[in-house]
């Protein structure tokens, strides 16, 4: 039962690691907390919902044309609202975010009503088949792919920023805005990029929480608070890390639950406090400060 | 003939005098409202006082401390939870609701060992996680019953024109004891401190100042300022209901009277208490399109206005009103200019 619930654990991981891509990206390149990305996200499951809907076509379809729907949306972000934030001192992207998130939430109760929506009708078998394992494990092949997608996702994500011109301009312009600027890289432009390509992650684990569960306007604020508990995890600003990030929050809440039907949510809020806890508490005794100054000695 | 500048330091002047006098006679004004107000007046003043406890303790936070939580909320459902847990002990029910946001303040101080090691955006989603925490464990006590909650039975004693008159009072006593305390700590030299902070971390560290024992402060104070409103709101609503104390709505609520007020300013506050209260109060909490405005209005100030009503309007007009800030003023011999610094 354990193993089970382990493994169970790790592919909810997984779903966390897609949620929490896009809050990722966007910390490492702009080192900005946006408070609006759970609500974006489920903005996101509302839009592929309605083209599914609208059209009677399969929620990947209907991702598929989001995805551009979702990388203007962006842009225009960026543009409109970050951009600004961005020059104001470091309270100011928290602020602004914040502010946008209670807006998209309530415009969305406004116009959605506060029902619950799923995709899981619209996949059919997807939804809850599954394999079964020796020892009475099941794996659910939505889980299975959803983990699979962030893994995609995650390196997909690495190749880009790795390989093309666009991937090196943003971390140039991560690791030194005013420096890139020098050699020729636009920082308004690579900022917009990045929030465009943020915000289409944010689409692609949007319909996947509005497919493995139910949403309303108000799902935003956990959705957020899950991506950013694997973040810190996994160590700000690092894509895989928020693979190990999201797995670690996922066994702990599944592990859990074993204890008491609150223990899913307590668990993963306690085990998020404990390794941020343990992370002050190691700090300065950092080994890799410690081979840095050994190094420092000997030159 | 060329003497030496002199050079003064002014704290007081006749605006700051003015508004000192009749911000006392306010409070001795409002001290005798129950007998003039009427029971619709009393209660909604109450509510007012409320809000400017939350405001004035989320911008001791952010504003001077440059601290952005989301997760005040985790206090303010505290506070009446403790207020539960006081009363159901026996204490006196009144008693209860003042003694309620001390235990939650001693409870700040470890928790801010942690909370202020964060930075940023990891401090505002951290205290988010706590109240959500809080929220959870406070659910799994048995007296509050999970989410179907309880009430503050005792309050049932008292006839509802008195529990009414009391409230006020309570809640007038507490908010101005709470805007003394925070004045007093603008004005003392820790008040120096604090507002070095609010401008520049580092460089506030550097001419040494201290940091972190100058945040921890404000951190326990926003503590039992939030948690105090947590209770004084227990006493008007009696019931508790865990969901409806450690909703984020309260952390929107401050973030809208700050930042409409004026973040890091005495004043910008209470005035921002207000204008959410005459909202509130003319259209009503009519649901979601209040919502989107106040959300509107947070991100349209915070990113176009920054310094919010009153920073803006002292800022044109060049007026002080609370003596909280130091002017320098310095002389050039006869006919000399003055160079006026606010420090503030």
């Amino acid at each position: 039962m354990w193993v089970d619930q382990i493994l169970q654990g790790v592919l909810l991981g997984g779903y966390y690691a897609l949620i929490a891509c896009g809050l990722s990206f966007m910390f490492g390149v702009m080192r900005i907390i946006n408070l609006a990305h759970g609500s974006i996200a489920v903005l996101a499951a509302y839009l592929v919902w309605m083209v599914a809907e609208q059209w009677k076509i399969s929620p990947f379809l209907a991702l598929v044309a989001v995805l551009p729907v979702m990388a203007a949306a962006g842009w225009l972000l960026q543009r409109t609202v970050l951009e600004r934030s961005l020059r104001s001192g470091a309270l100011t992207p928290l602020l602004s975010t914040f502010g946008l998130a209670i807006v998209l939430d309530n415009l969305m109760f406004e116009r959605f009503g506060a029902d619950t929506r799923s995709l899981a009708p619209n996949i059919g078998d997807l939804a809850f088949n599954s394999w079964s394992l020796p020892g009475g494990i099941t794996v659910g092949y939505l889980a299975l792919l959803t983990f699979v997608v962030a893994v995609a996702l995650l390196g997909g994500l690495a190749l880009f920023l790795d390989r093309t011109k666009l991937g090196r301009s943003i971390r140039a312009t991560a690791e030194d805005a005013d420096t890139a600027e020098l050699v020729g890289v636009d920082s308004r432009r690579v900022y917009a990029a990045a929030t465009a390509i943020a915000l289409m992650t944010v689409a692609i684990a949007g319909t996947f929480l509005a497919m493995r569960a139910t949403f309303d306007p108000y799902a935003g604020s956990t959705q957020l608070i899950f991506a950013f508990e694997a973040i810190v995890i996994g160590g700000a600003g690092s894509l895989w890390g928020t693979l190990v990030g999201g797995i670690v929050l996922g066994v702990a809440q599944n592990l859990g639950s074993q204890i008491s039907p609150q223990g899913f949510l307590i668990a993963g809020h306690t085990v998020f406090l404990a390794i941020l806890g343990a992370r002050f508490l190691l700090a300065g005794r950092d080994p890799r400060a410690l081979v840095h100054a050994l190094r420092r000695k000997s030159a | 003939m060329n003497e030496a500048p002199s050079i003064s330091v002014q704290r007081w002047n006749a605006v700051s005098v003015a508004a000192v006098c009749s911000g006392v006679a306010l409070i001795v004004v409002l001290a005798f409202g129950p007998s003039y107000l009427g029971a619709y007046l009393t209660d909604r003043l109450t509510t007012l006082f409320i809000y400017v406890i939350l405001a004035a303790m989320w911008n001791a936070l952010a504003g001077y401390g440059g601290l952005v939580s989301v997760g005040q909320q985790a206090f303010f459902g505290l506070g009446a939870y403790a207020a539960i847990r006081l009363s159901n002990a026996g204490v006196e029910v009144y008693a209860a609701l003042v003694i309620a946001p001390l235990f939650v303040g001693a409870l700040s101080v470890p928790l801010s060992s942690f909370a202020l090691r964060l930075r940023g955006g990891e401090f505002a989603i951290g205290m988010w996680v706590m109240a959500e925490l809080a929220h959870l464990l406070v659910n799994l006590d048995g007296l509050v019953q999970g989410e179907t909650g309880t009430s503050l039975i005792a309050l049932n004693a008292f006839a509802p024109d008195a529990r009414r008159a009391f409230n006020y009072w309570t809640a007038l006593a507490v908010m101005t004891a709470l805007m003394v305390l925070v004045f007093l700590l603008l004005r003392s030299r820790t008040g120096a401190a604090i507002q070095a902070i609010r401008d520049n971390e580092d460089a506030a560290a550097s001419v040494g100042v201290r940091v972190f024992g100058t945040k921890r402060l404000i951190f326990v104070l926003a503590a039992i300022g939030c948690a105090a409103a947590g209770s004084l709101t227990l006493a008007t609503l009696i019931t508790f209901q865990p969901k409806t104390y450690f909703s984020i709505q309260w952390t929107a609520y401050m973030v809208f009277m700050t930042l409409v007020g004026g973040l890091g300013t005495f004043e910008g506050p209470v005035l921002g208490a207000v204008i959410f209260f005459l909202i509130e109060t003319i259209f009503g909490t009519s649901g979601v399109w209040y919502l989107v405005g106040l959300g509107a209005a947070a991100l349209v100030f915070s990113l176009f206005v920054p310094r919010g009503l009153w920073g803006t309007l002292t800022e044109r007009f060049g007026v002080r009103v609370m003596p909280v800030g130091y002017r320098l003023n310095v002389l050039a011999g006869r006919g000399g200019h003055e160079s006026r610094r606010n420090a503030r």
